[in-house]
């Protein structure tokens, strides 16, 4: 601001600064002293690790119990590693759809574009729940695509399409392919297009124009796009459990059974810490991504 | 450039294939949503009869249209703050803040919030419990980060010419802002707040951490409903859902994709 003003200033730094300060991270520095608390029985159902012995002597109660549980039992390794290695083929498989989707709608004629782009973004408007429980009409033993198959002859047995590794990865990229497309979409945009003209002065096929300029260029959107698929594909709760079976436990599932089926809230409370240690990379740079778009759009 | 706009097209008979099949068959006559068995409305009239349905989305348009507003106000202020203030002690923790509930699994977000009411009710005795008073402080939340977002990739994008005028007229900041600011960025507020009302519409795990007894949301009606089976009134449902985020999204849009004027 030219004239400064300081009470302006003051409220708009500092009513959202407390609100995300309790609402963020309070409650982050929660989840991490829970995570060292001992589970009892009663509400809440853990005895907190920082405590008043006679009311006034500082006591430690803290436990590792809940991550020696996690690391001990194979059923959370197991669950860590599905789900990582889910989230990396959803996050490659969005890459492979969605870097041409976004290629085709920045290189459309102007007036195209951003109806184009409105598509891609309708979708992530509409109930993310609804739109997970409609390809269980689709993919069920007696859903749509297995009538079809049925009806033409091509199969004579109903294909196992549902509650398995692929109905799973298939709702992850259904659902996280939009996060693809936008930011890759907006770096393809921006690119200076007389970089290729420049190249095919110099004799490139666009084949090889494309791997030496427009791929390099795009890096921060594959980046960008690949951290906001990542993210919330290895936390995720509703896939794995509308359209997962059996052998698709992923990370998410398991705090959501930890919390609300065993009510051990130390044990949900060290699942997300771990989550949270192995999505700190990715994270970080997804942050930056969103700051970048925001301050440059 | 076919081969892309092949692959583009097929891209959206993907992302809006499953969409078509919940609406075409939420007018089927027959339980089986899967065959056709001609067509009828009985589900819709199924639909309007479900007290259960009806009582979760009049709480989850309370909740939405509350975490919306106080979204829209907390938002507002931290996209200016960033937008505007480049240097000030702690802008980089207060970015880490804001970018958190977007990036956050949800499943995190839910429960870190949980903790923190369960805590805050020893400590200072509030809230009593969880209710729709506590899903629509989480729901703030999140909205928050969405509505800084927009708001300072608007403020980004501004010609501050005009503010300068009114600045060299005389006019105080307040006045300034009242006037001249808020005006020119009412179309990324609306496009904020309609996008924290959507998400809080549609949040089922965040909601579920933090619900109480008596405040069960639409999403958790139909989480419960969709766990039990497919059910043609949720196809209905959903029909309803898509047609009014459709008409509110492209209104939205056609508002804020008109670039500002230079």
């Amino acid at each position: 601001m030219n004239a400064p003003d300081p009470m302006g200033r003051r409220v708009a730094i500092g009513l959202p600064y407390l609100w995300l300060v309790v609402f963020v991270l309070v409650p982050f520095l929660i989840v991490l002293t829970i995570s060292f608390a001992e589970s009892a029985l009663g509400i809440p159902p853990y005895i907190a690790p920082l405590g008043f012995a006679k009311g006034w002597i500082p006591q430690l109660r803290g436990t590792l119990g809940s991550y020696g549980l996690i690391l001990g039992d194979s059923l959370y390794l197991k669950a860590y590693l599905n789900s990582l290695r889910f989230a990396a083929v959803a996050m490659l498989l969005c890459l492979l759809l969605g870097y041409p989707m976004a290629y085709a709608i920045a290189r459309a004629p102007e007036r195209w574009r951003n109806p184009l782009l409105m598509l891609v973004i309708l979708p992530f408007w509409t109930s993310f729940l609804i739109r997970v429980y409609a390809w269980i009409g689709i993919l069920k033993t007696n859903g749509l695509i297995n009538n079809l198959l049925l009806w033409t002859g091509i199969v004579h047995e109903p294909l196992p399409l549902l509650n398995n590794e692929f109905s799973v990865e298939l709702g992850l990229v259904y659902s996280y392919l939009p996060f693809m497309i936008l930011p890759l979409y907006a770096t393809l945009e921006r690119m200076d297009l007389s970089l290729l003209e420049a190249a095919a002065d110099l004799g490139a096929t666009p084949f090889r124009a494309f791997l030496a300029v427009t791929l390099p260029l795009s890096l921060p959107g594959i980046a960008a796009g690949a951290a906001l698929v990542f993210i919330p594909a290895v936390g995720e709760f509703v896939i794995p459990d509308l359209l997962g079976g059996p052998d698709t436990l992923m990370i998410g599932k398991v705090l959501w059974d930890e919390f609300f089926t065993n009510r051990d809230w130390p044990v949900a409370s060290a699942v997300a810490v771990a989550m949270l240690v192995l999505l700190v990379a990715p994270i970080v740079l997804a942050q930056h991504a969103l700051r970048k778009g925001a301050e440059s759009s | 450039m076919s081969a892309v706009r092949v692959v583009l097209v097929l891209g959206y008979v993907f992302l809006y294939a499953p969409i078509v099949s919940l609406i075409v068959f939420s007018f089927n006559a027959s339980r089986l949503v899967t065959v056709w068995a001609g067509f009828s409305t009985r589900w819709y009239g199924e639909l309007w009869d479900n007290d259960a349905i009806r009582g979760a989305a009049a709480i989850s348009i309370e909740v939405a249209a509350s975490a919306a507003t106080a979204a829209l106000v907390l938002g507002t202020a931290a996209g200016f703050a960033l937008a505007r203030y480049r240097r000030f002690r702690g802008r980089l923790l207060f970015l880490a803040m804001v970018t958190a509930p977007l990036v956050m699994p949800e499943v995190i977000t839910g429960l870190s919030l949980l903790l923190l009411f369960v805590a805050l009710e020893s400590w200072i005795g509030w809230p009593q419990g969880r209710g729709i008073a506590t899903i629509i402080l989480a729901h703030a939340t999140f909205g928050t980060a969405f509505v800084a977002i927009i708001v300072q990739s608007r403020l980004a994008a501004f010609d501050r010419a005009l503010e300068e005028a009114a600045l060299d007229l005389g006019a105080r900041p307040w006045k300034v802002f009242l006037v001249i600011t808020l005006p020119l960025i009412a179309p990324a507020l609306i496009t904020g707040w309609l996008l924290a009302f959507t998400l809080s519409l549609d949040d089922l795990v965040i909601a579920s951490f933090n619900a109480g007894p008596a405040s069960t949301t639409l999403p958790m009606v139909i989480f419960s409903s969709v766990r039990l089976g497919v059910s043609p009134q949720i196809n209905a449902l959903a029909t309803i859902f898509v047609v009014a985020v459709s008409i509110l999204v492209v209104t939205a849009s056609s508002l804020t994709l008109r670039r500002p004027q230079r």
